[in-house]
């Protein structure tokens, strides 16, 4: 297989780096390997690369002169558009100009534009509260399509840009949406309804989940670091939240679920505002507010009654509890030696 | 005169610049300016009081644990709830884990590769250091990767994910930890064990945590040639780049103490100065000023009563950073700090000597690598999966509280004040913050701004390797400083 070189630029912005220390963590092969694998070639990134200072202002020059073709552009963390649309919560250190200024020439010189994390898909965690430094995404603001570029941006590639949300991103879901891009399958079809590659987006967390068995019965844990289903109490929304997080787990074994809290749906848009406490279940009349994707409410309201009706002692022991208390009894196979006798 | 500012400046975590004055071929002043300003301390007022533990890690992504840990110490205050004894051991691990990686990481990718830069090309050393440590192409980053992400198993097995874990709570860890799991917990770590004493230390860790002076340092050094392992490796290049004599700043630091288990914190809290060594520490003499930061003018306030209100313009204003300062003074913090008011021997002997400088702060991390390690393999050898992993509150009402810890890179300060169940007022004080502070309203520069004074600045250089040497021993974050 040909591959062709395709440069890489990642910028960071309102963000806290968190998906770069996570992208540094992927595994067989390493970051390395699998970006030159790739035919990827790191123009600059802030954690990784020897230049600094001027050689990066001489690289956005040449860049935004057309000398050094822009292929994937890889923007973390919010626009910062504030104080008072001036940009200079974040000017770009030894340029003094803006960083949204940077990002709007950039992306108009990129084959492929990219928001890693969902700071940079959608805003994210620093528009929470009142959204004090006016951060947006960067073609979503929350929910609505807009943004720093624009409802109608296209990048050189015809693609609007590509959003790798996630707080923070799984290495995966980065290398592979970079490596999708660089052998020139990038395809709008490929993407769901958020721009969000499919890759890993059309996969519910609920997916894989340890305590599915819990979720079956509808055995809840009271309290975080119960071994139960977190739906029905704690807020839990591996349910509704698009990822991969529990068919591909994270750090070698790990996910919220599986780490004892439950998945706040980091991402979505506007998961940094959730209205109620994030371990918390909103619920109506006993019945919590936000079901299952794709479940019609009469089918799990009658569904739920029927099998916590059914619950084995076994699972509700130990919904409630840290510890296993009772381990699955072992079931005696039928024809086994003794009775062929 | 002339003044050049440098930036962006890269290898380190967030955006960075810095002016400089120059004269003579060297820096006369420096004024440190951290580009970005995010609004933590505003969003998080009028939440509810444990949603914090789903913000602040989100503070900084390579700080994310310690973010937690301050917050839940500050929680655990507010709303009078203690963690069991198994929540502490796994809030440790967790902990230290996070900061060694960050050790590791700041080492390998952040600081080393300035060596291999053009500028050095002349040195004798310098084809066999280019290879090893060249950014991205290095095989150094070839070695470290892999080990840095066997490592961080152990968050996946603790803490569900890093960064950005919900599994630290005031009244413990939310992941009770199984008994296999603490059997793999011990694997992990014997195998990052064996690649901190092939690769880094090439030693055995007892050999190394076994020395004790200046003179057994260079003895064990010179057992080996220079090329023989990476510590050896940075020890012949400090001497040849003389960093022992680059970035000496205030020579006043400052630990929070860290690692509580059953009230005994493993690493102790402090100040300790050359002349008067360790004395006693007080969370009641720490103000922020904001003279020079583009924050609302009011007068120095201790963060119990901080204000964070940041405004477009202002005179005299160069940074979005607060000016922290103790008992009026500027400090240093981080690992050289920590090992001081420790009484690590070695370290000691050598800042009394020569201070803080390029050499002694990033040793202090290395060092720090071989001392900790084996104490997370004794945390996850005493986790007894029977007993409980957190203690719930009851009710959450009105309270106060602070959580004071060392983060990788030294001291970091959570104050929060909880009223009706919600955040009223929540004030941080990271480490970097401290170091890289900008002047106070008397004029004092901060400890980096300080330690850049007298930098040498080589011909037609515009962005001055000694300066990115010192800087980078500072190991700062950017995210964490301003917030």
């Amino acid at each position: 297989m040909k591959v062709l070189m395709a440069n890489l630029l990642w910028l960071q912005s309102g963000g806290c780096g968190g998906c770069s220390m996570s992208l540094l963590g992927a595994e067989a092969p390493d970051l390395i390997t699998t970006l030159e694998s790739a035919g990827i070639n790191l123009l600059w990134h802030p954690s990784l690369s020897e230049q600094t200072g001027a050689e990066v202002r001489q690289l956005l020059d040449d860049i935004l002169e057309g000398r050094t073709e822009l292929d994937l552009l890889c923007i973390e963390g919010s626009m910062m558009r504030g104080p008072m649309g001036t940009g200079r919560f974040h000017l770009l250190g030894g340029t003094g100009i803006p960083m949204i200024h940077w990002v709007e020439q950039l992306a108009a010189k990129a084959r492929y534009t990219l928001a890693i994390g969902s700071c940079a898909a959608f805003g994210g965690i620093s528009t929470a509260g009142d959204n004090p430094t006016d951060a947006t995404g960067l073609q979503f603001e929350g929910e609505l399509r807009g943004g720093l570029l624009g409802s109608d941006y296209r990048s050189g590639g015809d693609l609007p840009v590509v959003n790798v949300s996630g707080c923070p991103v799984h290495p995966n879901w980065v290398t592979e949406s970079l490596i999708e891009l660089a052998l020139g399958e990038g395809d709008p079809e490929r993407l769901d309804a958020l721009v969000r590659p499919r890759l890993y987006a059309d996969q519910l967390v609920h997916h894989g989940c340890t305590r599915n068995e819990y979720y079956e019965y509808k055995a809840s844990a009271e309290a975080l670091g119960h071994q139960g289903c977190m739906m029905e109490h704690l807020g839990c929304l591996g349910t509704q939240a698009h990822g991969d997080c529990n068919t591909r787990p994270w750090n070698g074994e790990g996910s919220c679920t599986r780490g004892g809290y439950p998945c706040i749906n980091c991402t979505a848009p506007e998961f940094e505002e959730p209205r109620h406490r994030f371990t918390e279940t909103p619920k109506i009349a006993g019945i919590p507010v936000g079901l299952p994707t794709d479940m019609p409410k009469a089918w799990f309201v009658a569904l739920a009654s029927l099998s916590k009706a059914a619950t084995p002692e076994r699972l509700k022991e130990n919904a409630r509890s840290e510890q296993l208390i009772y381990p699955p009894s072992a079931k005696k196979t039928s024809g086994n030696k003794a009775s062929s006798k | 005169m002339s003044r050049v500012v440098v930036g962006p400046f890269n290898r380190v975590e967030g955006d960075l610049d810095i002016a400089l004055d120059t004269d003579n071929g060297q820096v006369t002043e420096a004024r440190v300016n951290s580009t970005l300003y995010r609004g933590f301390e505003q969003i998080l007022v009028g939440k509810p009081a444990l949603d914090a533990l789903v913000y602040v890690p989100r503070i900084c992504g390579i700080c994310s644990v310690s973010q937690s840990v301050a917050a839940a110490q500050a929680l655990s205050q507010a709303l009078g709830i203690k963690p069991t004894r198994n929540g502490e051991l796994c809030r440790n691990l967790v902990l230290a884990n996070e900061s060694l990686t960050d050790l590791l990481t700041h080492f390998y990718l952040f600081f080393m590769p300035d060596l291999a830069r053009e500028t050095y090309a002349a040195e004798l050393w310098y084809n066999q250091v280019a290879t090893r440590f060249r950014a991205v192409k290095g095989e150094a980053t070839r070695d470290v990767l892999p080990a840095r992400a066997e490592f961080l198993h152990l968050m996946g097995l603790l803490a569900g994910k890093w960064p950005h874990t919900l599994s630290i709570q005031p009244g413990g860890s939310t992941k009770p930890v199984q008994r296999q799991e603490r059997l793999r917990l011990m694997a992990i770590l014997s195998g990052f064990r064996r690649f901190l004493e092939k690769t880094l230390f090439g030693d055995d860790l007892e050999r190394v945590q076994a020395i004790q002076t200046p003179a057994q340092l260079e003895n064990w050094r010179h057992e080996k040639p220079w090329q023989h392992d990476d510590l050896r490796t940075f020890l012949h290049l400090s001497e040849q780049l003389g960093f022992a004599g680059l970035g000496r700043s205030v020579d006043r630091f400052m630990s929070f103490g860290n690692y509580s288990l059953e009230g005994v914190n493993a690493v102790g809290q402090g100040i300790w100065t050359p002349d008067q060594g360790l004395s006693g520490f007080d969370a009641g003499r720490i103000v922020e000023d904001v003279s020079h930061a583009w924050m609302r003018p009011s007068e120095a306030l201790h963060p119990q009563q901080g204000e964070t209100e940041p405004v477009a313009e202002k005179e005299g204003a160069y940074s979005w950073c607060k000016a922290p300062r103790y008992a009026g003074q500027v400090m240093e913090t981080g690992a050289l700090a920590r090992a001081l008011v420790d009484g690590d021997p070695l370290l000691t002997a050598m800042a009394r000597k020569e201070g803080a400088n390029v050499k002694t702060r990033m040793l202090a991390r290395l060092l720090e690598l071989a001392k900790m390690l084996p104490r997370l393999q004794q945390w996850a050898q005493m986790i007894e999966p029977e007993e409980p992993f957190c203690n719930h509150p009851s009710s959450i009402t009105d309270g106060e509280g602070v959580g004071l810890m060392e983060a990788a890179r030294g001291s970091l300060g959570h104050w929060i004040e909880v009223r009706k169940g919600r955040i009223s007022q929540y004030q941080i004080i990271a480490p970097t913050t401290w170091n890289f502070s900008p002047r106070d309203a008397s004029g004092q520069p901060g400890a980096l701004e300080q330690a850049l004074v007298g930098t040498p600045v080589r011909e037609g250089e515009t962005d001055p390797v000694a300066v990115q040497h010192i800087v980078r021993s500072f190991d700062p974050c950017m995210v964490c400083t301003v917030h």
